[in-house]
């Protein structure tokens, strides 16, 4: 490393301090106090009584059938939505980026549903299943009681999720589209490749970064889910996810030890998804990776 | 900077409310109490602050504060901020169930012992003893609730006395949905299921208060009713997830024959099914146990004073103005809502918006606490989560699931 990389990286470091500062204060300090917490029986409505009790919270979330059926469903809920937000994702990103005419048009209109509040979002989709107020039984001349089984409230879930935010998996694709050379794409032509063996030999290869990032992003976003639900089914019908589960516990029940344990799992899960993505798939999260 | 506007996110809306409160009294130079109940629809509840707040001559000034419309929602928007000390907090408008949680964690006022036998004079003692935790008095009763027996008098004679009996009734009919009960997994399920138990002669919790009865025959008499209600060809096919409100508007279609449910029920049904509202009766809530009358849970709302209130004194005046006869009898007339002073039901204006009055009051004399603990929160939860789905209950394996769950949450451990 020559003297010049190294006064480089200084400035770098430099430069990020502030930021890192602020993050410190702002996600470690509430981070290892929801860890304290969660080795304390400790009961907003009985603040006295707190005691110490180590792992004892921990072990009684995981000998808990509630916690991993919450788990199931949010595993459910995530790989459901991510997975046909890639493909839809990936088309849309695809027909922005082809688009000649009205680019800017079509940019915006599959950009609305990213710019709604989820709540509101959650919400009118809640109505629109509604058996008497909805207009999707009415379309489809059927007489479904949407969210009431656990099935087909998973379903309108992940239709609402799907709907939301594929425009944010569109977004990041498209950026990722963009990058591709596209002398590669027109040699390619030259020689004779197919269409389709020009977007599985060349543009998915250099896409892959891409779309690592993006499903690292949405995974960890459809891990956490909770206004969804929460405004949908609040859990009933078996919906519950990890963030209703401490929902539950810290906001309702005001259990501030067992929920921090909940809290901490929920951490913990999203640690591991983000170790996976960059340990097993290596997804870049750096520029240098991807090259 | 992240951390200014981090706290910022924090207290903004807090401070903001503060803010607006003080801003109003500095305008008005008197103190504004906020009264913080659920959103009454009627405006009786702003007529009785308005009534108050004149009869104050100038004092202090009631505002009518909403809360959301479901129970559960009210309570985490009120536990929040009074875990916070919010001091903009002077009266609540707390369910029944609430008092021994927010008495125990210091977020309400006791009641003035001098004044408190005084205050609760001619009261339903089913309602004073919802508002009271450890022999002290926490809140007044200011309106009250409990279910009855709503039957088609057209089709049936005579209401039947016992469960069983209803059951048969109701499917000699052959008609699915001719039984209208509460079976979603949610606070009317706990309140159905502590009725059918006190009235099967048991109790969820010992008098204590800190410990599990659940007393084995009581229970599994209860269970198997539960599950042969809910397994009955006359119950409803969406009873999994049909609350009071489902009941009502089933009703109304004129399919059902029996429904337990609130006295919501009659003015609704006049207003819009008046054919089925015409043939509808009312009885005390069926027997578990032929010849032991039925005890079903008490509701209604209580008015506390908030232990921040920078006013607690004249908190206390003014609940004690909001629960006085008038305004109780206008809650009643105007707002549908039975008052807690025993002698409104035989007034004509309560009557006339009651013709029930005669069998309420007897069902709420015989009325029953759901259990008065300051976890009662967890246990609802432990009970609701545990039976749902009603048709799938085995009485033998569940008995004891209930009471692990419960102890459980007695012990605040364990999710449900």
């Amino acid at each position: 490393m020559t003297g010049r990389s190294r006064a480089e990286r200084r400035l770098g470091w430099l430069l990020c301090a502030p930021a890192v500062l602020a993050m410190l204060l702002v996600t470690g300090y509430p981070i290892l106090n929801a860890f304290w917490l969660s080795l304390h029986r400790f009961d907003l409505r009985f603040p006295e009584q707190s005691q110490f009790v180590g792992l004892a919270n921990y072990a009684s979330v995981l000998g808990s059938e509630v916690w991993w059926r919450a788990l199931s469903n949010t595993l459910i809920i995530t790989l459901g939505s991510v997975g046909l937000e890639l493909v839809l994702g990936f088309a849309l990103a695809l027909l922005m980026f082809k688009a000649t005419m009205g680019r800017r048009t079509i940019r915006t209109v599959i950009l609305i549903p990213y710019a709604m509040i989820t709540v509101v979002a959650a919400l009118a989709w809640k109505f629109a299943f509604d058996p008497t107020t909805g207009f999707v039984n009415a379309l489809l001349n059927l007489d479904q009681a949407w969210l009431s089984e656990r099935w087909s409230a998973f379903f309108v879930i992940i239709f609402s999720e799907i709907w939301k935010t594929t425009p944010f998996m569109a977004l990041l694709l498209l950026a990722g589209l963009t990058l591709i050379p596209q002398d590669l794409l027109k040699a390619a032509r030259v020689d004779g490749a197919t269409a389709r063996q020009r977007f599985v030999k060349i543009t998915l290869p250099l896409m892959k970064p891409t779309i690592l990032v993006a499903l690292l992003f949405r995974t960890l976003d459809a891990f956490r889910i909770f206004d969804t639900v929460y405004i949908q089914t609040r859990g009933a019908a078996d919906t519950e996810t990890v963030s209703i589960v401490g929902y539950n516990v810290l906001i309702a029940r005001l259990n501030l030890g067992l929920g921090s344990a909940v809290s901490v799992l929920i951490f913990l899960g999203v640690l591991l998804i983000a170790l996976l993505f960059i340990k097993g798939f290596s997804a870049p999260l750096t520029r240098s990776g991807g090259q | 900077m992240a951390k200014f506007f981090y706290l910022h996110g924090l207290f903004l809306p807090l401070a903001v409310l503060v803010m607006a409160a003080c801003d109003q009294q500095q305008q008005s130079g008197q103190p504004v109490l906020n009264w913080y109940v659920f959103d009454e629809r009627s405006g009786a509840f702003r007529d009785a602050a308005r009534h108050c707040s004149e009869e104050a001559n100038g004092r202090y000034r009631i505002e009518f504060t909403p809360l959301p419309s479901d129970a559960d929602q009210q309570r985490e928007q009120l536990v929040r901020r009074l875990a916070a000390r919010d001091p903009a907090i002077d009266i609540i408008g707390m369910d029944v169930i609430w008092t021994a949680e927010f008495a125990q964690a210091g977020w309400i006022l006791p009641w003035p012992e001098t004044t408190a036998a005084n205050a609760t004079q001619g009261m339903l003692p089913a309602a004073v003893t919802s508002a009271t935790y450890h022999d002290r008095l926490w809140a007044l009763p200011f309106t009250s609730n409990a279910q009855l027996l709503w039957y088609r008098k057209d089709l049936i004679e005579n209401p039947p006395v016992t469960w069983d009996e209803m059951i048969e009734r109701a499917e000699s009919f052959a008609r699915p949905g001719a039984l209208q009960v509460q079976g979603e997994r949610y606070e009317g399920l706990t309140v159905f299921f502590v009725s059918l138990l006190a009235s099967a002669g048991g109790s969820v919790l010992a008098s204590d208060g800190n410990s599990v009865s659940l007393e084995r025959q009581a229970t599994h008499k209860t269970l198997s009713l539960l599950r042969r209600i809910a397994t009955s060809p006359a119950a409803d096919p969406g009873l999994a997830v049909s609350r009071e409100d489902q009941n009502r508007l089933a009703f109304e279609t004129g399919n059902p024959i029996f429904m337990v449910n609130y006295s919501f029920v009659w003015p609704s049904a006049r207003q819009n099914a008046p054919d089925i509202a015409k043939n509808m009766a009312w009885a005390r809530w069926p027997s578990v146990i032929a010849g032991q009358p039925s005890r079903v849970t008490i509701g209604g709302i209580n008015l506390a004073v908030g232990a921040y209130s920078r006013h607690p004194q004249m908190a206390f005046e003014a609940v004690t103005c909001l629960t006085a006869a008038d305004n109780q009898k206008l809650a009643a007339r105007k707002g549908g809502l039975p008052p807690t002073l025993r002698a409104l039901y035989s007034t004509p204006a309560v009557r006339q918006r009651f013709p029930m009055a005669d069998t309420l009051l007897e069902t709420l004399l015989d009325a029953v606490q759901r259990p008065q603990t300051p976890v009662y929160n967890d246990i609802s939860l432990a009970i609701s989560h545990t039976l749902h789905p009603l048709a799938d209950i085995d009485p033998e394996t569940d008995g004891l699931r209930l009471r692990r769950a419960v102890q459980r949450a007695l012990r605040s451990e364990g999710l449900f």
